[in-house]
């Protein structure tokens, strides 16, 4: 990366990643955003109160919105990682549906054999040929982009009819903030921190969407819980496809981002308001961006509510702005026109509540 | 097959006999057991077994899932999860592949899954070697599997069956491995006998979906956390079902000979009745074993031989029975146990389940070629007091120890 200056210079990787898929297009104009969407949910709560997730945890709002849009004939399976160890400990649990640990790199596996499982008993009579049972993989960022990769992949390639949902808080959250494949450039981990020499992480967010795409699956997306009108739909799209689906939501983590519990859905707010965080998906190959933003803030904003990213310098957060600054071209390039749009220095960070 | 009938042969079902290899009698014996979801991926010697398998769902004889998985450790993972939404399900792998996938075994156990495995034994890395012995399946004993080693293809055939009647039933509920030798088991042409009529199996072994299952109606967790105050308690449960199948592994052995016309037993006894100088040992080589025990009976050396045919759960009260009388007691071990008090898995068990110290011998390391003469000169040395209890030996190891 040419822009990269300072600490930054010598250790940096950043990898090029294109939205030129094959196969891809652009969507067509779309007329109410999922933002906007109007729709219902059950009252009735799958996602059971009492779990042990750290307060203020964005993971409780993914799990609880993912079972009010698939509904009590789902069966899920939840790789290793924060979701599991805090929501099911012996003798009690959080979830109205077939849940299932196996381990940690086999949430793609696990729910191939679910799924055939399904297909098969389907044919013998076992279980009613008309009943539609949504299998979903519930999995972090390790358990997915890292030890999980492979499953996935294998998962995707085989064309198993699997929601696949990736909470990401960009690190090993659970073993206490190590450094995953999506962790952002400059973020302070436990295995990758701020040191004197090198500024915490030297290398910036695996392209977990678009890799899944690249897989040519039906239905791919990314969202965000800040955002839950979006995230909810996708995750509706996703249970009718005809094949595997993924979406990659970014998910807020109090001690391993360090920001004020409060800021939980403020911080994932920043994360697409500054461009962090583009949601789009990928619909047969149909690429839309889901949540334009006419303005962007500048990254800082993003950057400057987490203690993850307080030992940054200027000319550091420049750099990632300059990755933002990238990605964004990019993907206004594939949509052809500027559906995420410029800097706005003069944006305050902290939007009022009630402003849009 | 002397010695190896428990109970009177009364053949009810009517069979015929046919040559198989041992790999391809495997995936016969689960084509006729109708499991619902297959997951494989390819390693040498076992390949053929889920080839031929593949070959039958996709040629619409067996409806079942196939999936053609990316690694063995998916493998496992795939019917984990096809076992828990209520599948009868099948994998095999061998050597690497089991070590790829070991993650997963104790999680099966755990589970309470009654998976079937086939295991063509091979050895493993480094050196690479593709070929026959049991460094593989020694390396899982401690898992909380059942394990059979069977000698050959006509036993495998049978053992299939037997293993998922034994898994499913609902005293049980354990994973259950089957192993038979690479090569000189895998791909070896021999003859067996199998029902004329299909059927009969999937009567003899009825898919029971007795197990806790995930079903949409009644939601239940598998795999929670088990914190210090509750694992030992789950994980015992395992550990007395393990125990306790020994019943179960007998009983459906002995109904499988009334229905079938061929028993086995949990350990295979050649005459030890009354031997002063016994050969334990297990998989291919029982034959040469047994061929080495006549010549040494013919120039009147009291010998016998037995042969182990399920290692876990460890039959230890039949083998004090079998073994208990006989003065020197030999272990041809067929996998290494680095550093350990004996250098053989099996010699280890054996000594500790009989009290005394046994001879231990390795053989067919990495499918190093042995023939009888060798077992027999094995035998003779430690009748006439040549070689010691407790010592290493080794039948064809070039620099070894004989």
């Amino acid at each position: 990366m040419s822009e990269a200056k300072g600490r930054f210079r010598e250790k940096i990787y950043i990898r090029r990643h294109s939205l030129g898929l094959p196969g891809v297009k652009v969507a067509e104009e779309y007329a109410g955003l999922y933002e906007y969407a109007n729709f219902e949910l059950p009252q009735e709560e799958l996602f059971l109160p009492g779990h042990g997730l750290c307060a203020s945890c964005t993971i409780g709002v993914i799990a609880r919105h993912m079972l009010k849009a698939l509904g009590p004939d789902t069966v899920v399976v939840n790789a290793t990682g924060c979701a599991e160890v805090s929501t099911v400990v012996y003798p009690r649990t959080n979830w109205g549906v077939p849940w299932m640990h196996v381990a940690f790199g086999n949430g793609g596996s696990v729910a191939s054999g679910i799924e055939a499982a399904i297909k098969a008993l389907k044919r013998r009579g076992v279980i009613d040929h008309n009943r539609k049972i949504n299998v979903v993989v519930f999995a972090g960022d390790g358990g997915t982009a890292d030890i999980g990769f492979q499953a996935l992949s294998g998962m995707l390639e085989r064309g198993h009819r699997v929601i696949y949902i990736m909470y990401d808080n960009e690190g090993y959250m659970n073993t206490g903030i190590q450094r995953s494949g999506t962790t952002p450039l400059g973020a302070s981990t436990t295995t990758a921190p701020a040191g004197r020499k090198v500024p915490g992480n030297v290398t910036h967010k695996k392209p977990m969407a678009l890799i899944a795409a690249a897989h040519g699956i039906p239905y791919v997306a990314t969202a965000n819980p800040a955002y839950v009108h979006d995230m909810v739909m996708k995750i509706k799209k996703a249970a009718e496809v005809d094949g595997p689906s993924f979406i990659h939501i970014l998910q807020s983590c109090t001690p391993g981002w360090r920001f004020e519990p409060k800021y939980a859905i403020r911080v994932l707010e920043l994360a697409t308001e500054t461009g962090y965080w583009v949601n789009y998906e990928i619909e047969n190959g149909e690429f839309r961006v889901t949540i334009p933003v006419p303005k962007r803030k500048p990254v800082k904003c993003f950057l400057q509510l987490q203690g993850r990213f307080k030992h940054l310098k200027p000319e550091e957060i420049d750099t990632i702005q300059a990755i933002v600054d990238r990605d964004v071209a990019e993907i206004n390039r594939m949509v052809g026109r500027e559906v995420i749009g410029p800097v706005d220095p003069s944006l305050p960070c902290m939007t009022p509540r009630g402003a849009k | 097959m002397t010695a190896q009938a428990v109970i009177p042969r009364e053949r009810k079902i009517a069979q015929r006999r046919i040559a198989l290899t041992g790999n391809h009698a495997v995936a016969l014996a689960v084509k006729m057991a109708r499991p619902e979801v297959i997951a494989a991926y390819p390693i040498t010697p076992q390949t053929p077994a889920v080839e031929k398998l593949a070959e039958y769902v996709n040629n619409g004889e067996l409806d079942a899932e196939y999936i053609p998985v990316e690694s063995e450790h998916s493998a496992m993972s795939a019917v984990i999860g096809a076992s828990a939404m209520g599948a009868r399900t099948f994998t095999e792998t061998a050597s690497q592949g089991l070590f790829h996938m070991y993650e997963n075994l104790p999680i099966a156990v755990g589970l309470r899954l009654p998976i079937v495995m086939g295991i063509a034994a091979r050895t493993y890395s480094a050196p690479i070697n593709v070929w026959g012995d049991y460094g593989d399946v020694m390396a899982m004993r401690e898992l909380g599997w059942i394990i059979y080693i069977v000698q050959s293809a006509q036993e495998a055939f049978d053992t299939i069956i037997q293993a998922y009647r034994v898994a499913e039933d609902a005293r049980v509920h354990l994973p259950v491995a089957v192993a038979y030798d690479g090569f000189w088991t895998s791909h070896v042409l021999q003859p067996l006998d199998v029902p004329e009529d299909e059927e009969e199996v999937i009567r003899f072994a009825p898919i029971t979906r007795s197990w806790v299952k995930l079903d949409v109606d009644n939601p239940a967790q598998l795999g929670a956390v088990g914190t210090p105050e509750w694992y030992w308690e789950v994980r015992w449960q395992a550990v007395e079902a393990l125990r306790e199948s020994i019943k179960v592994i007998e009983e459906v052995d002995a109904e499988y000979g009334r229905w079938f016309g061929r028993s086995y037993g949990v350990a295979v006894p050649y005459r030890l009745e009354d031997a002063e100088v016994a050969i334990v040992t297990y998989g291919s080589i029982f034959g040469l074993v047994k061929k080495a025990v006549d010549r040494l009976r013919s120039e009147g050396v009291k010998a016998g031989a037995l042969r182990l045919r399920v290692i876990r759960p460890w039959p230890a009260d039949l083998l004090r029975k079998l073994l208990g009388h006989v003065d020197k007691v030999a272990v041809i071990d067929r996998a290494i146990n680095h550093g350990g008090p004996l250098q053989g898995p099996m010699a280890v068990e054996v000594a500790a389940t009989l009290h005394k110290p046994v001879y231990n011998i390795l053989a067919t390391i990495g499918m190093r070629a042995i023939d009888s003469d060798m077992v027999y000169e094995a035998g003779w040395k430690i009748h006439k007091g040549l070689w010691a209890p407790e010592q290493a030996y080794t039948l064809g190891l070039r620099g070894g120890y004989e």
